[in-house]
């Protein structure tokens, strides 16, 4: 065991002093205020030093090296096979109770069912949570501070997170606001007056997976979601051009009110966010 | 000393009897059976980590003003969970190596979980007996992957809040019963004040409990049948070749056992890992600045892969939906594991191979098993690489579309190659005999003058791989005698 021209034992001696070593350096460091740093590599080499010293270690350890044995067998005694397949039998051998057996098994499983309902207090029930938003008829456009936004607030090709006023947490209800040219959006039959002075809102939330769809490319007129790539197509109507996104944004009909304060003309027409089973 | 320590608890508890069996007890060597060990290691390094970091982790949801000594974040309104993470990060002393270990430990822990699978399933080591170890390991493997999740999800910072959305989505996305099972889980509409407290509780008391219990039946079950062994000479199927527990195995176990802590330390200190710090607290209408560009760990990649390629299907009929995470989110991962779980007894219908085998295959003795193995590794690299098509456009400087068109393709493509190629290479390895690895095999042989060959002397003992063929007689020029 001298291949690099040292005995074993000064090479395990020197590994254990260097660990030895490190680990009263570990204990400085600590006291001295911590650095992660060091603390990481002193404790890296201590426990390493002792790792490979105690490897050379058992190298020598055993003059027996390989050995070999019988696996034997791995299932029972063929008699203690019997016995309990006998003594398991016994219990339904016995004609008068197979009946209460059943009943058994139906107190047993009434039990089962009645412990599952504490799970119900778990949440609440989904009702038209994921229907509805805070948005409501008249209800007026604020930024995340709950600044009021004006009709002149964007220039165009400006964009801004904006929420219902009174409800800048619902994180439901975020819509990003985007100022385009006048003109520009090809709305949809029956949305030719949601978005007024090029002012559009759409729903933040990604209907993919439900990230904030954060990123607008206001030259290529794109909404792009950071997380899965999902790209909308802001002048016709958000509808998803690329990526896993299978639904357009919902739009957020505006209008401006007589003060110029941007406002909701109502909620959004469709569940906003992600897809789910009775979405429609 | 010891001694007479030994005889004191063995005259109360008669432990010299199951002393000697355990001490005699013989582990077959070779390299790659240490992997599970670095598995099981990784895993007392979390606990024991984790343990630490729950003396200073608050899980709670509150809206606090951070005040701690990150400028950047001070006066900042945050989460008492966001907080003191910041807090162990800066605050505690040695907590930034303590929380940077545990999260390196997590990501080795499912790292080596995943090779020694792939070294169980390629040996074949999962055939009878040894199917309820299979299935405690598999098992094992998705609870280690969930409680990856819900630690990454604590922390509550910007990246992790995007995450634990994800989630929330995914569950929503299940047919029928989804919208409950969302709200019963996370505690109602996403975001909420709930998911914190749960996921703590979870994370670590339930699912660490429920992996150390399983894991305790895994190394039982191994007790109890005994290694598996590699073909070699001397060794059957009812014989077990290797070193004794005591003291060569146990003491280079040990020894494995401070090397992969002595790694996980270093990495914890020098390399930094998850620096919260910087994403910030989770605010539900930002994403954009931190997670463009940003990936979750790891072992999640695959999913969050799918999820990115996957095209924009969903089904709607009836006045239902089936919404599209569904399929790379639910059921990609359902089928995943339940292949998995299934997987001894699949492979038994098509081989009608019911015998008990404590000797191991090497991967070129089941061409088409190390095939669909290999196949199936190769979709999850292609699914886990996809899982950066942002960051890999913005590399190559072409657009995510092509990217994401491209994996598309090659999720499909990658496997079926895979699946050929492997096969062909086994099928060829297992004819010729020779280890892929080995260097040169064969005898080195040298031609003659007069055309013929002859074998350098010194190296006839080495395999022959293959005949050489001289058939024609060879007459090559000859300088004419000189007088």
């Amino acid at each position: 065991m001298s291949q690099a021209g040292m005995p074993a034992e000064r090479r395990i001696a020197t590994l254990l002093v260097i660990a030895t070593l490190a680990a009263l350096g570990l204990a400085g460091v600590y006291i001295a205020g911590g650095q992660p740093q060091a603390e990481g590599a002193l404790l890296g080499i201590a426990l390493g030093g002792i790792g490979f010293a105690i490897i050379l270690w058992a190298r020598g350890l055993s003059t027996e090296g390989t050995v070999t044995a019988e696996r034997g067998p791995l299932g029972g005694e063929p008699e203690d096979e019997e016995v309990v397949e006998e003594r398991i039998a016994e219990v339904k051998d016995e004609p008068g109770r197979r009946s209460v057996l059943k009943l058994f098994w139906a107190a047993g499983g009434a039990l089962a069912l009645a412990a599952v309902f504490p799970i119900r207090s778990l949440g609440p029930a989904p009702g038209r949570a994921l229907l509805t938003t805070a948005w409501h008829p008249g209800a007026r456009l604020v930024d995340q501070d709950g600044r009021l936004i004006r009709a002149e607030t964007l220039q165009v090709g400006g964009t801004v997170t904006a929420f219902p006023e009174h409800a800048e947490h619902a994180a439901d209800a975020q819509v990003v606001l985007i100022r385009v040219e006048d003109g520009a959006l090809r709305p949809r039959p029956g949305r030719e007056n949601w978005s007024p002075r090029g002012y559009v809102a759409y729903s933040k939330i990604c209907p993919h997976v439900g990230c904030p769809v954060g990123l607008y490319q206001a030259d290529r007129h794109e909404l792009l979601c950071p997380c899965h790539q999902s790209t909308f197509d802001v002048l016709d109507g958000a509808r998803p051009s690329f990526g896993p996104a299978t639904r357009s944004l919902p739009q957020l009909p505006l209008a401006i009110d007589r003060e110029g304060f941007l406002t909701a003309q109502s909620d959004f027409e469709e569940p906003v966010g992600p897809g789910f089973w009775n979405r429609d | 000393m010891t001694r007479r320590l030994f005889r004191w608890v063995d005259e109360r508890l008669g432990a010299s009897h199951f002393g000697r069996k355990a001490l005699e007890k013989i582990f077959p060597d070779h390299w790659s059976f240490m992997v599970g060990e670095i598995a099981m290691y990784a895993f007392v390094i979390l606990v024991v980590t984790g343990v630490y970091l729950t003396f200073f982790f608050v899980p709670a949801s509150e809206e606090v003003v951070y005040e701690g000594s990150y400028e950047a974040l001070q006066g900042t309104k945050v989460s008492v969970a966001y907080a003191s993470s910041l807090d162990i990060s800066f605050e505690v002393r040695s907590g930034l190596v303590m929380r940077q270990m545990h999260h390196w430990a997590a990501l080795v822990f499912l790292a080596a979980l995943v090779v020694h699978m792939c070294r169980v399933f390629f040996t074949g080591a999962f055939r009878r007996p040894r199917e309820i170890n299979w299935i405690v390991g598999v098992t094992l493997f998705v609870l280690a992957m969930m409680n990856g999740f819900f630690g990454y999800s604590l922390v509550d910072d910007l990246l992790s809040g995007t995450g634990v959305r994800v989630g929330y989505s995914i569950a929503l996305s299940v047919p029928v019963a989804g919208e409950w099972l969302a709200f019963l889980f996370f505690g109602g509409e996403f975001p909420n004040t709930e998911f914190i407290t749960r996921f703590y509780i979870l994370h670590v008391l339930i699912l660490p409990a429920a992996i150390a219990g399983l894991l305790g039946a895994h190394l039982a079950i191994l007790w109890r049948q005994k290694h598996t062994q590699f073909k070699g000479p001397g060794r059957t199927e009812d014989n077990i070749e290797g070193s004794r527990l005591w003291p060569s195995y146990a003491a280079k176990s040990i020894g494995l056992f401070f090397i992969v802590t002595a790694v996980l330390a270093a990495l914890g200190g020098l390399a930094q890992i998850n620096p919260v710090w910087l994403y910030g607290p989770y605010d539900p209408s930002q994403a954009s600045a931190a997670t463009a560009g940003s990936q979750p760990d790891w072992y999640v990649g695959w999913l969050d892969g799918a999820l990115r390629i996957m095209p924009g299907w969903e089904i709607r009929a009836f006045g239902y939906t089936i919404a599209n995470p569904f399929f790379p989110g639910a059921l990609l991962p359902g089928i995943t594991f339940g292949m998995l779980y299934i997987w001894p007894w699949l492979e038994r219908r098509f081989t009608k191979d019911r015998d008990p085998h404590n000797l191991l295959d090497r991967p070129r003795d089941a061409p088409v098993r190390s095939g669909l193995g290999a196949a199936t590794l190769s979709f999850y690299v292609i699914l886990f690489i996809a899982g950066g098509n942002d960051v890999l456009a913005s590399l190559f400087k072409v657009a995510p579309e092509s990217i994401t068109n491209l994996f598309r393709a090659l999720v499909f493509v990658v496997p079926v190659v895979a699946f050929f190629v492997t096969r062909s290479v086994c099928r060829s390895l297992a004819r010729d005999d020779v280890h892929p690895f080995g260097g040169a095999v064969g005898s080195r042989v040298r031609r003659t003058p007069t055309g013929g060959y002859e074998e350098v002397d010194g190296e006839g003992d080495k395999p022959v791989v293959g005949a050489v063929l001289a058939t024609a007689e060879h007459n090559p020029y000859r300088p004419p005698p000189r007088d």
